[in-house]
C-alpha cells in the first residue's frame, strides 16, 4: 500500500512537472520564434511586454482567455469544442514516453525518469501523433466552413501521408536498438548516437515531423494566404490558443523524439542528463523556425510527390540497406 | 544527382541569406521613442492660421465646409463693425475627418491648413471634437507672407487691375486666341 501511494505520489509530481515545462516551454517557444523569425526578417519583434517582450507569452495567454469564445450557429458544437482539446492533448500524452533521464535513486527508491516506460512506447507515439490528425480534420468539418474544411481535408492527407514515412525511418533505429521501448532505444546509445548510422533515417524523420506538426514548408492546412487560417479558422480565443499550444508542443515532442531516437536522447557530456534533452530540444525547436523563417509552402501536388515518391521509397530502401548491414 | 545536388545548394544557400539576416540592425523604426520627422506638406491635424498681422484669416466663407466630403466642418459666420467677416464659432470632428486636404484647398485665404501633426488621437471621441479655441495658432503656417486683404484682385480707388503687389497683368483672353 505504501509504494502504492508513493508511487503515485511520484507519477503525480512527475506529471505535474512535465506538463508544467512543457505549457512554459510551449509559450516561451511561441515568443522566441515571433523574436527569431522577427530578426531574420530584419525587425524586433515583441519588444514592449516587459524587458524584450518577455512578458509576451503571459499578455497572450491572458488574451486569449479573456477573448469571446465563439461557436458559430452552423458548426456541429460537440465536435466543434472537442477538437482543439483533441489536438492539445495528443501533443501532451505523446511526451509521456520520452526518457529525460536515467534512473534516479531517491530515498531507497529507483525512480525512472520517464513517465511511464511501455515497452512498444514507439507505437504509442504514433498512435496518438495518428489522433492527432482527428483533431485537424474535425476542427475542418465541424467549423462548417469551406476554407476551413479545405484545411481540415488537407491536414488529414497530409499527416496520414507523412505519417508512413514517419514510421518507415524509424525501423531501422528500432532495428539497431532491438527495442520498442524509448527508454531501451537511448540506452543503445550510450556509446554514439544514431545519427551516425542513420543520417538518411534522420533527415526523413525531420521532414516527416515538420510535415506532421503543419509547420513551414508543410503549413498547407493552415495556408494563410490561401484559406485564411485554414482548419482553425472559425476559432477564437482560448480555443484557437489550444491548437496553438498543440502546436508549440507538437515542436517541442517531436524534437525531443528527434533527440530520442537520433541525438542520443538524455546523453551528453558534463551537464546533467534533463539539461541536455532540453537543449537538444531547443536547437531543433530553433532549428525548425529558421527552416520557417527561409523556405517557402510546397505546392500541394509537390507535398504529396515528395511524401510518397521520395520520402516513403527513401525509407524502404534505407531499412533494406540498414537490415543488410546487419546481417553481415 | 546533380538536380539532388543543386537542391541541396540552393537550400543551404536559402538558411544562409537567412541567417545572415540574423545579423543585420533591424530597420524597424520604433514608433514613440522615434518619430520620424515628415514632410511639410503631409496631412494631419488641422489648424486655422492668422495673417502677418495677427488677425485671423478666416473669413467663414464656408467653402471648406461646403467642399469637405464627410461634412466635418461646422461654423458660422458674423461681421465685425468695419465689415470684416469672421466666424462666431468654427468646429472640426476630427472623429469623422479623413485628413484629404480638400478644405486646404479651397480655402481663399490660406486660413485653414493641414500639418504633419498626425497622432492626437484620444480614447473619448467626443473629445475629438475641436473648437475655434482649439483650432487658432498663432503664426501664418506654411504661407507665412500671406495676407488677403493685400491682394485687391479688382480695382480700387488706389490702383487699376493687375496693379497691386504680387500681381499680373489682367490676360487678355481674345488675343490670346491660336
Amino acid at each position: 500500500m505504501v509504494t502504492w501511494i508513493a508511487g503515485m505520489l511520484m507519477l503525480t509530481v512527475k506529471l505535474s512537472l512535465v506538463l508544467g515545462v512543457l505549457l512554459f516551454l510551449a509559450a516561451y517557444l511561441v515568443w522566441a520564434e515571433r523574436k527569431f523569425l522577427g530578426r531574420l526578417q530584419v525587425r524586433y519583434g515583441p519588444n514592449r511586454a516587459g524587458k524584450f517582450g518577455l512578458l509576451q507569452p503571459i499578455a497572450d495567454s491572458i488574451k486569449m482567455i479573456t477573448k469571446e469564445d465563439i461557436v458559430p450557429t452552423a458548426a456541429d458544437p460537440v465536435l466543434f469544442m472537442l477538437a482543439p482539446a483533441v489536438v492539445a492533448i495528443t501533443a501532451l500524452l505523446m511526451f509521456a514516453v520520452v526518457p529525460f533521464g536515467p534512473a534516479v535513486v531517491l530515498w531507497g527508491r529507483e525512480i525512472p525518469m520517464v513517465i511511464t516506460d511501455i515497452n512498444v512506447g514507439l507505437l504509442y507515439v504514433f498512435a496518438l501523433s495518428s489522433l492527432g490528425v482527428y483533431g485537424v480534420a474535425l476542427g475542418g468539418w465541424a467549423s462548417n466552413s469551406k476554407f476551413a474544411l479545405l484545411g481540415g481535408i488537407r491536414g488529414a492527407a497530409q499527416m496520414i501521408s507523412y505519417e508512413l514515412s514517419l514510421g518507415l525511418s524509424l525501423v531501422p533505429v528500432v532495428m539497431m536498438a532491438r527495442s520498442f521501448s524509448l527508454v531501451d532505444i537511448v540506452a543503445a546509445q550510450a556509446d554514439y548516437p544514431f545519427i551516425i548510422f542513420q543520417p538518411v533515417a534522420f533527415i526523413i524523420f525531420f521532414i516527416s515531423a515538420v510535415a506532421e506538426s503543419k509547420r513551414i514548408p508543410f503549413d498547407l492546412p493552415e495556408a494563410e494566404n490561401e484559406l485564411g487560417a485554414g482548419f482553425h479558422m472559425e476559432y477564437s480565443g482560448m480555443r484557437f490558443g489550444l491548437f496553438f499550444i498543440g502546436e508549440y508542443v507538437h515542436m517541442q515532442v517531436f524534437g525531443a523524439l528527434l533527440a530520442v531516437f537520433f541525438l542520443g536522447g538524455w546523453h551528453g557530456p558534463l551537464l546533467p542528463p534533463v539539461i541536455w534533452l532540453l537543449i537538444k530540444i531547443i536547437v531543433i525547436s530553433l532549428f525548425m523556425i529558421w527552416m520557417r523563417g527561409t523556405l517557402p509552402r510546397l505546392r500541394y501536388d509537390q507535398l504529396m510527390t515528395f511524401g510518397w515518391k521520395v520520402l516513403i521509397p527513401a525509407a524502404l530502401v534505407n531499412i533494406v540497406v540498414t537490415g543488410a548491414f546487419i546481417l553481415i | 544527382m546533380t538536380d539532388v545536388l543543386e537542391s541541396v545548394k540552393a537550400l543551404a544557400d536559402g538558411f544562409a541569406t537567412t541567417f545572415k539576416h540574423l545579423f543585420r540592425k533591424p530597420i524597424t523604426e520604433e514608433y514613440p521613442e522615434y518619430k520620424r520627422p515628415l514632410p511639410v506638406r503631409s496631412r494631419a491635424r488641422i489648424i486655422l492660421t492668422r495673417d502677418p498681422n495677427g488677425d485671423e484669416r478666416c473669413v467663414a466663407c464656408y467653402l471648406c465646409s461646403a467642399v469637405c466630403p464627410v461634412s466635418c466642418i461646422s461654423m458660422q459666420s458674423t461681421e465685425r463693425s468695419n465689415g470684416r467677416r469672421y466666424a462666431a464659432w468654427f468646429r472640426i470632428n476630427f472623429g469623422r475627418c479623413i485628413y484629404c486636404g480638400l478644405c486646404e484647398e479651397a480655402c481663399p485665404t490660406s486660413a485653414i491648413q493641414l500639418t504633419p501633426n498626425f497622432d492626437h488621437c484620444k480614447r473619448e471621441i467626443l473629445s475629438m471634437v475641436y473648437e475655434k479655441e482649439d483650432l487658432l495658432v498663432d503664426h501664418c503656417g506654411k504661407d507665412p507672407d500671406y495676407n488677403f486683404y493685400r491682394h485687391a484682385g479688382i480695382s480700387t480707388a488706389k490702383r487699376d487691375k493687375g496693379e497691386h503687389i504680387n500681381e499680373f497683368k489682367p490676360v487678355r483672353v481674345k488675343s490670346n486666341l491660336p
